[in-house]
């Protein structure tokens, strides 16, 4: 690992001035992702500025009919939080399957959904439950914030504070683990919410996506049947050593199922 | 060159590292405290487990300076100061929970965090999810979760002895 400066500013403000005053500093969080690529020497950065003394990024509550959580918010706390739990069990759950327990006790929220990686699981959540991600100074949609592999809305300079998801009336999570990394090979998020029906689906391709097609069915018929004739499409979809485009293609279905199962 | 100060195993230390050095790098080489290990340094083999204030966490996936101000436990921290071993190490010794021994103490680090968080109790399922953050790669994973399941019942007051029943 190359050696770098370290800050831990105490609040959002703080951080942010030190992010823009050097486009080659980098955020830090949890570092589960951070921390393996910069031993890998992915990255050089000149400074880490670590969140983790910023209270502000801290805590979960109920605003109004959604759930806020703040971005250092740590796997194992949106595994656990009673009102996780009692509001959107399957997010709770879903974060439940994060890398393993040490990982979870570390790795946050705001971390993961800006870093964006393709197997992540939370941005599918996001995208199925129409979230809203909040920065330090604007509020962006789930839809318009994962815009490719790695690749998000944010500014070079932009924190991720929390999220904003809307409670579901239901919701569902299944993925495969790669039975080595056991990242997803495919995980699909079905929610059916004040904003309808969501399908969001992470690992099967570079970013993310929506799979309009399942929406439209599942809001004529909230069903595993109405899922299992959905065919997605290999186009476009992710193809290495551990699986074909059309395998993941056939995974979107046979995981869409389940998560409709596991919604009810 | 920063300095930080940790409390290890009730002890208060302060050391000076660079922004890149390890937790586990201090633990090891600048405290001399080398029961913790470093196995794959990718945070896969869970070796390198620490305990930072009740939580268990990786050691080579953390730097130094994060840790600042931490308490932290390691595996040479959790016997009674009188040598008795704490009933996780117990229950290892006991079940023989171990073959080359080199992911034993990540293993009992991770176990005491298991059981500390499931007070009423664990299935085997439980256990051997619990531990996917860590690997035996002599594979002798049977007698670790036969040893954290009797060790879970003497932390959690359900029985007093480790001693064995007749199997």
């Amino acid at each position: 690992m190359y050696d770098f400066q370290y800050h831990k500013p105490a609040t959002i403000a703080d951080a942010v001035k030190l992010l823009a005053a050097d486009p080659e500093a980098r955020p830090v969080s949890g570092g589960m992702t951070l921390l393996p690529a910069l031993k890998h020497r992915l990255n050089k950065p000149t400074s880490l500025i670590d969140l983790s003394g910023i209270a502000e990024l801290r805590g979960v509550r109920r605003e109004g009919d959604a759930i806020v959580i703040g971005g250092m918010t740590t796997h194992y706390e949106v595994a656990t939080h009673p009102q996780i739990l009692a509001a959107i069990p399957a997010l709770a759950r879903m974060a439940a399957t994060i890398g393993d327990t040490q990982v979870r006790n570390r790795g946050t929220i705001g971390g993961s959904l800006a870093n964006n990686d393709p197997a992540a699981d939370y941005p599918a959540a996001a995208l199925a439950l129409r979230a809203t991600i909040i920065t330090d100074r604007r509020r962006i949609p789930a839809d318009e914030f994962f815009l490719g592999m790695f690749t998000t809305a944010l500014e070079a300079d932009e924190l991720v504070t929390g999220i904003s998801f809307p409670i579901p009336e239901k919701a569902g999570y299944a993925k495969l683990r790669n039975p080595a990394s056991r990242y997803s090979m495919t995980g699909v998020f079905v929610a059916k919410g004040p904003h309808g029906v969501g399908v969001g689906v992470n690992g099967a391709g570079p970013c993310a996506f929506r799979q309009a097609e399942m929406e439209a069915a599942l809001s004529a018929n909230w069903s595993v049947d109405a899922v299992a004739n959905v065919k997605q499409s290999p186009d476009d979809l992710n193809s290495d050593i551990h699986g074909s485009a059309a395998y993941r293609a056939n995974l979107v279905t046979v995981m869409a199922k389940r998560a409709v199962a596991d919604a009810g | 060159m920063p300095q930080v100060s940790l409390t290890v195993n009730g002890k208060s230390h302060t050391v000076d590292v660079e922004g890149r050095t390890l937790l586990v790098e201090v633990l090891r080489e600048k405290l001399r405290l080398t029961g913790t290990h470093v196995g794959c340094d990718t945070s896969q083999c869970g070796a390198c487990v620490v305990h930072i204030g009740e939580n268990s966490v990786k050691s080579c996936t953390i730097l130094a300076v994060q840790a600042d101000g931490a308490q932290i436990t390691t595996i040479e921290g959790i016997a009674a100061a009188d040598g008795t071993l704490h009933p996780m190490q117990e229950a290892f010794r006991e079940y023989h929970a171990l073959q080359c021994g080199f992911c034993t103490p990540g293993m009992v680090m991770s176990a005491i965090d298991l059981v500390k968080k499931h007070p009423s109790g664990l299935s085997e399922q439980e256990i051997r999810e619990g531990l996917e953050g860590n690997i035996c790669r002599c594979t002798g994973y049977h007698n670790i979760v036969k040893a954290i399941a009797a060790a879970a019942d003497v932390m959690n007051g359900k029985r007093t002895e480790l001693a064995r029943a007749a199997e």
